[in-house]
Order: structure tokens, then sequence, then C-alpha cells
């Protein structure tokens, strides 16, 4: 038996996180060490799957595993990995150590004066960000219907105690105002996240009732189901088929978010810390696009097609509406929750366009928009704990006191509204082409929100970073040395991936046709419109 | 000779009773769990009688722990024997069954009262009173709350020792109860499980008037419930001519061999079927907690001493859904047209009513009371599926809900402020900054609660709406998942109140416990994550042993 890579890949962040949640209380500094090479071990692990895979092998899932787990539910534990599923894998993996640099002095605030044996909020700290990252490695290579469920509805837990434990403490507000919002925020993040996760629950176990009905063993394999629908021998009728995808994507649209079930967002992201936030939109998110791509149109391809037309108009909603949101914020975090709100709709819209170019690059954009906003938020999560407030309003001429910050802020800000020649252009770019050749109006609508970007992204630099220094500003420090080691090789991956995106689209795109193939959904030809005389040559 | 002559002809019958009545044949092994039980009880009633005081308490605990460890080895022994499968068989003249879900169901209660035996024996969490440790029981129960008497045998160190025999006695009412085969044998064993009950729940040391009045309480609708459960009873053998359950079964279905002038009378009369039937159901119903006969559960649950709710909790609900599953897939499959509407009311309405009603709650022991109704609910759902994996799924949420509820009321007694147990959920705030390993404990239960995947509680609800599904009562599995998210929302409550909430100012503290009470917690923990993440070696068992013999 070869080396089960893909496990390991999810169980050394775990393992990680339980050595790190037992270190002693007086040994915080070497448990931060210890998650972060633990985080480094899993970049490793993420990088050999890079390696291993092999995009042109036309086989839909490599690296396989597959073992009997539950057999009175159907599931087995069967993992693999599919090009999407290794880019969003290596994602998850570049940015947890980042996260973790970023997140060095977080917990600090939280410890009491002497070392405390029952209390330990660094080691917690450290702990659940790897637990997340484990948590999210499995749900993005678990090819059994059930199997992800578990690890897209478990994560919730480390997740909803690193937003409600460890929040921003940077607010001006009294403490305890501070951490009602934050328990607010997060009960709001846990609750929405699992009444979508209920709802697929129960068209999960629809799935399981279908499958035992007609082949005779309820099953969960995303393989044996696409195949025994390809056979003809597993035929879902209409409204059931419809009923389990609404249920399914119902699911994700909360975790992607999706307008109108995204009111969570800028809560969960505006009470948590920056790190946190991080991990929120550039990584927990992302398992929600990834499994509209995965499962919603692999498994229930015909109703993907009926709901079309509905969610591109919802994501066209979300594209405009966060953005318009992001304009309006005065608060910087939230400001950038909405401008991902926006984002999510790009993704979305490149997802359901059902093009080459709209799918890859939505794949290309979850991994874009992952570092641009991490580099963002990042950089405004240092920018806030030096001034101590999120308020755009309290900002001013910061260029002149900490330029290199300045600077990388906008270089950041740059890539968010996809400045050619950074990362993102390159997927939006798709995105809008793949949308307009099926859907030119909507193409169009979309395009109006590049524009909103640009509008949010500048004058939110004007008003922080130019114009004349604000009096508590005067003092502030420049990026010390661990920042810039989060800030710098972030930055020059977006320019990297900016201008020679090739080494992601080689092995994304092979997967992206797989699954068009499996919605059995063609390119429109580009042609342009006949008239009636050609027509009748 | 036809049962329905038999019970005509009393008069004859007693007559030549000398040769007509054949010695009953008692296959004692095969009922040697409840025997072993039993006797374990009555070994303690003497214990209390003749050793002396100070030694009562480790005596009992040991003839308490000893007998119900004899008892589930004796049931491991059946199963292996093939009991639970090919050997099944009505034993003791067709009184008792001996079959899979008996035996599944048996051990899973005497697991659970083993447990709780620890927390029951549980002496450090209580300050020593006068130099001597004390349980959570009340020195004297026959003494007049805050009287003289109460005051003397408190300073004499007294303790209620009788608990143990008691908690026994009504372990083995609960053994009886599931593999009852007759609806005599079955109100036998409701009231010897009861009786104990209700004089447990009167117990305990604190509060002793909030006790006395719960016990009242359960005792009044408790009796009621039985009165209603007998009565349906006799109208069901007015109909069949008959108690035994296959004897019922057969007229029910007109399998009937030989009809008498009688029985033929009888047997076309639906409305004793139907009134009988729904009299026997609604006191199985009183018994599992279920809406609109849930009205018992929360004042009980709170007034009791929280080991004995725990116990009672755990174990009452595993006997009684044995019973209610036997009854409804062995005496009235032939009426499955007519019940399934009304269980599936039954069942929407507890899930609905539990979830909802439980968020408002402020006591801890009140809040997990209208969560054991909600659970209820979801149990019903599998039960109404009315296929063998109605069966083993519902056997298998009963073992996992089991053990998280009794770890959660083991959670519950550890803390304290000086009234005894702080359960207002307003004194958990910051039990988490407090004592981060004791409510990161209850987190993980409370988590298991609200089927969180990776736990007990999520596998099992899973088993039972998988059942309800293919049994083809979606509606019910959407109602299901609907109340699992509104409940979701009071266990989340409640670890945000311990994790993100500032502690208060002399606010509980949590006692440490002695090894007894840790252990119960531990062996609480240990099966919600096993149950959670390797659940298939249990789903096999309830799998094989989810066949009821006739």
């Amino acid at each position: 038996m070869s080396f089960p890579l893909l496990t390991a890949t999810a169980a050394i962040p775990a393992v990680g996180a339980v050595a790190t949640a037992a270190m002693p209380a007086a040994r915080r500094s070497a448990a931060k060490w210890l998650a972060l090479a633990f985080a480094l071990a899993t970049l490793g692990l993420a990088a050999a799957q890079l390696v291993r895979f092999d995009p042109g092998s036309g086989r839909a899932f490599q690296l396989t595993e597959s073992h009997a787990w539950i057999a009175d539910f159907g599931v087995r534990y069967q993992l693999g990995v599919d090009g999407i599923a290794v880019a969003l894998i290596g994602l998850t993996a570049v940015l947890v150590p980042f996260v973790i640099l970023a997140g060095w002095h977080d917990a600090d605030v939280l410890e009491g004066a002497e070392p405390n044996r029952r209390w330990r909020p660094t080691q917690g700290f450290f702990a659940l960000i790897l637990l997340v990252e484990a948590m999210v490695v499995m749900a993005f290579e678990a090819t059994d219907v059930f199997l992800f469920y578990l690890f897209f509805e478990a994560m919730l837990v480390p997740m909803y105690f690193l937003i409600g434990g460890f929040g921003d403490r940077a607010g001006q507000r009294p403490e305890q105002e501070a951490a009602d919002r934050r328990s607010h925020a997060a009960v709001k993040f846990l609750l929405y996240n699992l009444a979508g996760g209920l709802i697929m629950l129960a068209a999960v176990i629809g799935l399981y009732a279908v499958t035992a009905g007609q082949l005779g063993h309820g099953t969960f394999s995303l393989t044996e189901i696409v195949q025994a629908r390809a056979a003809g021998r597993l035929q879902l009728a209409t409204t059931t088929e419809r009923a389990l995808f609404l249920g399914f994507f119902f699911a994700f649209a909360v975790k992607a978010p999706l307008w109108p079930l995204h009111t969570w967002l800028p809560g969960a992201m505006g009470e948590s810390t920056a790190p946190v936030a991080v991990l929120i939109t550039a990584v927990v998110d992302k398992v929600g696009t990834f499994a509209m791509l995965r499962f919603c149109l692999q498994l229930f391809p015909a109703a993907s097609k009926w709901a079309t037309p509905v969610i591109v108009v919802l994501a066209l909603v979300s594209i405009l509406y966060g953005a318009l949101l992001a304009v309006a914020q005065r608060d910087i975090k939230r400001l950038i929750a909405y401008a991902s709100i926006s984002h999510f709709g790009f993704i979305i819209l490149g997802v359901f366009a059902m093009t080459t170019q709209g799918q890859s690059g939505a794949t290309l954009y979850m991994v874009n928009h992952g570092i641009s906003t991490a580099a963002l938020m990042l950089i405004a999560g240092f920018l806030i704990s030096r001034r101590g407030s999120r308020l755009i309003a309290d900002y001013g001429g910061v260029q002149k006191v900490a330029p290199v910050l300045a600077g990388t802020f906008l270089v950041a800000g740059l890539a968010t509204l996809s400045l050619p020649g950074l990362a993102p252009f390159v997927s939006e770019f798709l995105v809008l082409v793949g949308t307009f050749s099926r859907y030119p109006v909507a193409g169009g609508i979309a395009t109006l929100g590049i524009v909103l970007a640009a509008l949010y992204v500048l004058v939110l630099y004007q008003r922080t970073m130019t114009g004349p220094l604000k009096e508590p500003v005067r003092a502030m420090p420049d990026l010390r040395v661990r920042e810039l080691a989060v800030v710098a090789p972030l930055i020059a991956l977006l320019l990297f991936l900016g201008v020679y995106p090739k080494p992601l689209t080689r092995i994304v795109n092979p997967a992206v046709e797989h699954t068009m193939s499996q919605v059995s959904r063609t390119d429109p030809r580009p042609d342009v419109p006949l008239t009636d005389a050609e027509v009748a040559k | 000779m036809s049962s329905a002559a038999t019970v005509h002809s009393l008069w004859m019958t007693a007559a030549d009773a000398p040769k007509r009545i054949p010695a009953p044949h008692i296959e004692y092994g095969q009922l040697s769990p409840v025997l072993i039980v039993l006797g374990a009880a009555v070994l303690g009633i003497l214990v209390d009688a003749f050793l002396p005081r100070r030694l009562r308490h480790p005596a009992q605990l040991m003839v308490a722990l000893v007998g119900l460890a004899a008892a589930f080895a004796a049931v491991v022994a059946l199963a292996a024997g093939g009991y639970a499968t090919d050997k099944a068989h009505p034993a003791a003249m067709g009184a008792v069954a001996v079959d899979g879900p008996a035996l599944f169901l048996q051990g899973t209660v005497l697991l659970v009262a083993l447990v709780a035996a620890f927390t029951f024996g549980e002496r450090r969490l209580d300050p020593a009173a006068h130099g001597r440790p004390v349980d959570s029981f009340a020195a004297q129960p026959a003494a007049v709350p805050g009287g003289e008497a109460e005051r003397a045998a408190v300073k004499a160190g007294w303790t209620t020792t009788e608990v143990f025999p008691l908690m026994l006695f009504a372990v083995a009412g609960m053994l009886v109860f599931p593999a009852a085969n007759d609806l005599l044998t079955l109100f036998v064993a409701l009231e010897v499980f009861s009786l104990p009950l209700y004089v447990l729940c009167a117990l305990a040391r604190r509060q002793r008037l909030l006790s006395q009045e719960a016990a009242v309480k359960y005792f009044l609708l408790g009796a009621f419930a039985s009165a209603i459960l007998l009565f349906g009873i006799a109208l069901l053998y007015g109909y069949a001519g008959t108690v035994t359950y296959s004897g019922i079964a057969d007229v029910v279905n007109g399998t009937v061999r030989t009809v008498d002038p009688v029985l033929a009378q009888t047997m076309g009369n639906d409305a004793l079927l139907l009134i009988g039937g729904a009299m026997v159901l609604m006191g199985l119903l009183f018994k599992v907690g279920a809406v609109p006969f849930h009205m018992w559960t929360p004042d009980v649950y709170q007034g009791a001493p929280t080991p004995v709710t725990g116990f009672m909790a755990a174990a009452t609900k595993v006997a009684a859904f044995g019973a209610l599953l036997r009854l409804l897939y062995v005496v009235l499959p032939g009426m499955r047209w007519d019940w399934r509407p009304v269980m599936w009311g039954v069942a929407i309405v507890t899930m609905l009513f539990g979830a909802v009603v439980a968020v408002t709650q402020t006591d801890v022991k009140r809040l997990l009371a209208y969560s054991s109704v909600a659970h209820a609910g979801f149990i019903l759902t599998g039960v109404v599926a009315t296929r063998p994996e109605g069966i083993s799924s519902v056997m298998f949420y009963l073992a996992a809900y089991s053990f998280v509820t009794l770890g959660a009321f083991a959670v519950v007694t550890l803390v304290r402020d000086a009234g005894g147990e702080a359960t207002q959920l307003s004194k958990w705030a910051g039990l988490g900054r407090r004592s981060p390993l004791v409510a990161a404990v209850f987190a993980v239960f409370l988590l298991a609660f609200a089927g969180i995947p990776l736990t007990s509680g999520f596998a099992g609800k899973f088993a039972v709406f998988k059942a309800a599904a293919q049994g083809g009562a979606v509606p019910l599995v959407i109602v299901g998942v609907v109340s699992s998210a509104i409940a979701a929302f009071f266990y989340i409550r409640v670890i945000v109140l311990m994790f993100f909430n500032a502690p208060e100012e002399g606010g509980p503290s949590v006692a440490v416990p002695s090894l007894l009470t840790s252990t119960a917690i531990g062996v609480g923990v240990v099966v919600t994550v096993v149950l959670g993440v390797a659940p298939q070696y249990f789903l096999n068992l309830a799998g094989q042993a989810g066949v009821f013999v006739r």
C-alpha cells in the first residue's frame, strides 16, 4: 500500500492541534513555534500532493484512498483529489502559516499575569487554527458525500470558538460590550451555518434513501453515484433531484455566502481578529463554493441547469450589493467583508455560467481571492493593532510615517480591485468572459462590480493612507520583521500568479473540463449572429 | 385448547385444577439477568438491615455494582449463546421474550445503571456534615423538611443507603419492561420500575420540598398513566380474549386458528381494539415523555436528586421505548394504518414543542428535561419507520443518548454554590474561564445533544432519520431537521454562556469529585466520542439484534 498522502495532509495539522493544546501553560512561545512547525509540515505535504498530482492523467480523482467505515450508513472513508481540490488544499496550506504568524500575539491579551494550568488561551488559539485547517483539508479531499458533510459541519465548532473566544480587542467600546457583540457574531455565524448544514442533512439522508432504493445498497460515494447515473442504473425523478439539489445548495450558499444568506459574514469578520477573519473568508468559505462545483454540479446536473437562471441573478445581486455596501462602510474590516461578498458573487457566477472559462476562472478566483484578501486583511489587522481602532475616519496620512505598510496595503488593495498584472485580474477576466459567452447581459452587469471595487478600494486607501497626518497616527511604527515575513510572500505570490498563472491553470483546467462533461454542457460556439441570408445559404 | 376457551371457563378450569394446569416451565438461565438484579436488590435490603451504619455505604455500593456487572455478564453470555438471534424465543410460559431487542436493551439498561450507580455513590461533592461524608440523598427522608428530626438525622450523619436497593428494583422492572411478551407482565414491570423511581425522586438532600413536590407530581401523573394503561389492557383483553402479544396479534391479523363463538362476537368490535390500543400507547408515551404526555418531565427532572434524574432520564427512556417498539411491531403491526398517522402527529408535536419550549428555559435541569422531550420526538421518527432499520436505529439512538444524558447530569452535580447544585443557567456564566475542563466536557455533551457530526448524537440522529426516510416519512425528517436547528440554538447558548461570558462574582465553583463521578463522566465522554467516530460495530450489534420474536 502506498503512503496515504491525503490522510497525512489532514492528520498532520490535527496532530499539531493536539500537541499544541497539550503544551504546558508556561511554554507559550514554544506552543506558537510548534503550531507554526506543524503548519509548515502541512504545507510540505500539500506541496507533495502538487508534485504527485498528474494533471494529464485523465482520471477524475487521484491519490485515492478508500476504506470501509460505517457500512450501515453506506459510508466509506474515501478520499481523492482533482485539480480543483489540489489547488484549494495548496491555498489552505499556504495561508495557515501566515495566519499563525500574523496572529502571533493575538491571544496574549487573554493571558493572565501568572501562567495558569487551566487557562491557556495561547495554546487554545493556535490549536483551534490547526484544527480548522485539518477539517478544511479533509472536506476538500473527501469524495464520499457523508464524509464531506461530517467535516463541513464539524469545522463550525473550532471556528465558532475562534470567533467568539478571541475577538478583536481593538475596538474603543467598553470591554463588556465588545464581548457581547463578539459572542453575538459567533452565535450568528454558527446558527446560520448549522441551519444550512441541517437542511443539507435532510438532503443527504434523501440521497441515501434514493440510492438504497434503486441500487440495493445505500451509498454516498461520489464516483459510484456519478457512474450509476451515467449508466442509467440510478434515475432521479425531476422533483426529487431538484429538492436534493436545493438542500445541498442552500448549505453551500450559506457558507459561501450568497446574498441573501450573507448577513453573518460582516459581523463574524468584523468582530474576530484579522487572522481569524482571513481563516473565515479565505479558507472556510471556499469550502462552500468548492462544494458547489464538486457536489451540486456533479450529483445533480439537470437540477443545476434548472436552477442556473435564479442563481446567476442572486450572484449578480451579491456582486453589486456587496460592492455598494463596501463603499458605504466606515469600518475597515467590515468593508473587506462586504468586498468578499461581492467577490463570492463573482465566483458563484463563474461556477454557474457553465462554461470552461467561467469555471476555471471561478476556481482561480477562489485561490486568488484567498491570497489577495488574506494580504489585505492581515495588513489591515496590523494597521488596526497600531491605532486601536477599526474606523476609517480615525486614520489619515499613514503613508508618511509607515510607507512600507501603506505600500503593501495599496498593492493588496489593487489586487482586490483586479488590476491587470496582479493575480485576481486573470480570474475575474475569465469569469466575465465565461459568463458573457452564455449570458451576455449578466456579464455586462457583473462588470459594474469592478467599477465599484475600484471605488471602495481607492477611497479606503485615500482616506487612511493619504491626506494630512492625523495626530494619533503620528508615532505609528512601520511593519516589523514578523509582519513583513507575512506580507512579502503574499504580495510576491499575487505578482507571480498575476504574470504567470499557467502553473495554476494547468492543474485546474482538466478538472473543470471533467466537471463540465458531467453536467453535459459544452461551451457555446463563439460566433457572430448570422443574418437570415447567411442562414439560408 | 384455545386460549379463549381458557378465559371463558375459569370456573371449570378451577374445578379440575390438578389435571388441567401444568407446572410452569421457567427457563431460569435465560431470565438470569433479571434474577441476578432482583437478588442483589434483596441482598441490599439485608445489608441495610444487618450491617452497622458506617459499613452500609461501601457494602451497598459494592452489592449494586457487582450485581449489575454480573447481570450484564449474563446478558452478554445469553447473546453469545445465540439467544439474540436463532435461539430467540418467548420464555417463562410466553410471558417474557428472550430475543435480540430484549437483550440489547437490557444490556443498555444495565450499563446505564452501572454508570449511574457510580454517581449515586458519590460522597465528595456535598460538604461533610458534622465530619461525615454525605451523598446527594436526604439524611432521613421520612423527617419533615427543616424539622427537628431532620436536624437530628443530619447531626447523626445518617445517609439513605436504601437508594441502592431501590435503584436495583427499578432496574429489574426496566429489564422486564422491554422484554414483556404479554400485557400483564408489561403492567407488572411498569409498576416495579415506577414505584422505586417515585420514591427516589423524593430523596434529595437539598431543596427537599421541591424534591417531594416532584415525587408527588410524578406519582400522581404516573398513577393516572398506569390506570389508563391498565384500562387499555382490559379493553384489549376484552377484544382478543387473551393478553399475550402473539395471541392479540393473531386476532388483529385474523390469523387465529380456532374461533369460538365468544371470540367471534368480540373480535368484530373494532372500538375495543382501537380504544384499548390507544390507551396502552398513551401509558407508554407517558413514560417516554412524548407530547402531550410530557407534563411531568420538567418538574420531576428539576426536583429529583440529580443522580436520580440522570438515571431516570436515560434508563426509563430505554425501557419505555423498548416496550413501545415491541407493542407496535409485534402486537399492532396489523393496525399500522391506524396508528401511524397518530404517531406521526405525536412525533412532530413532540420534536417541535420540546425544542421550542427549551429555548425559554433558565434552569439547566429543566433545559435538559425539555431537550429530552425533543429527543423523544427524534426517537419516535425511527419508531414510526415500521422497518427493521427502525428497530435497530432506535436501539442505537437509545444507547447513544443515554450515555450523553448520564454524563450531562453528572456534570450538573459538580457545579455548586452554597445552596447545593447551582442549576440556574445564569450562574454558569464564565464557567469555561474558571474550570475549562468541566466546561469543555459539558460542551461535548451539548454538542452531542445538538447532533454535531463526530459525536454519538449525530450518528444516532442520522440513523433514525435515515430509517424514517426509507420508511417514507420524509416530512418527519424535515420537521426533525428544523427542530434540530431550533434545539441547536439553546445548546449553543449554554456554550456561549460558559465560554464567552465573564464569570460573575460569587458564582458557583466546581467541586472536585471522587473517582466515582469522574468515572461516570469519563465513560460518558468516551462513549459519546466512540459512537460518533466509529459507530459501525454498535450499529451492527443493533442491526443483528433488531428482530422481535413472536
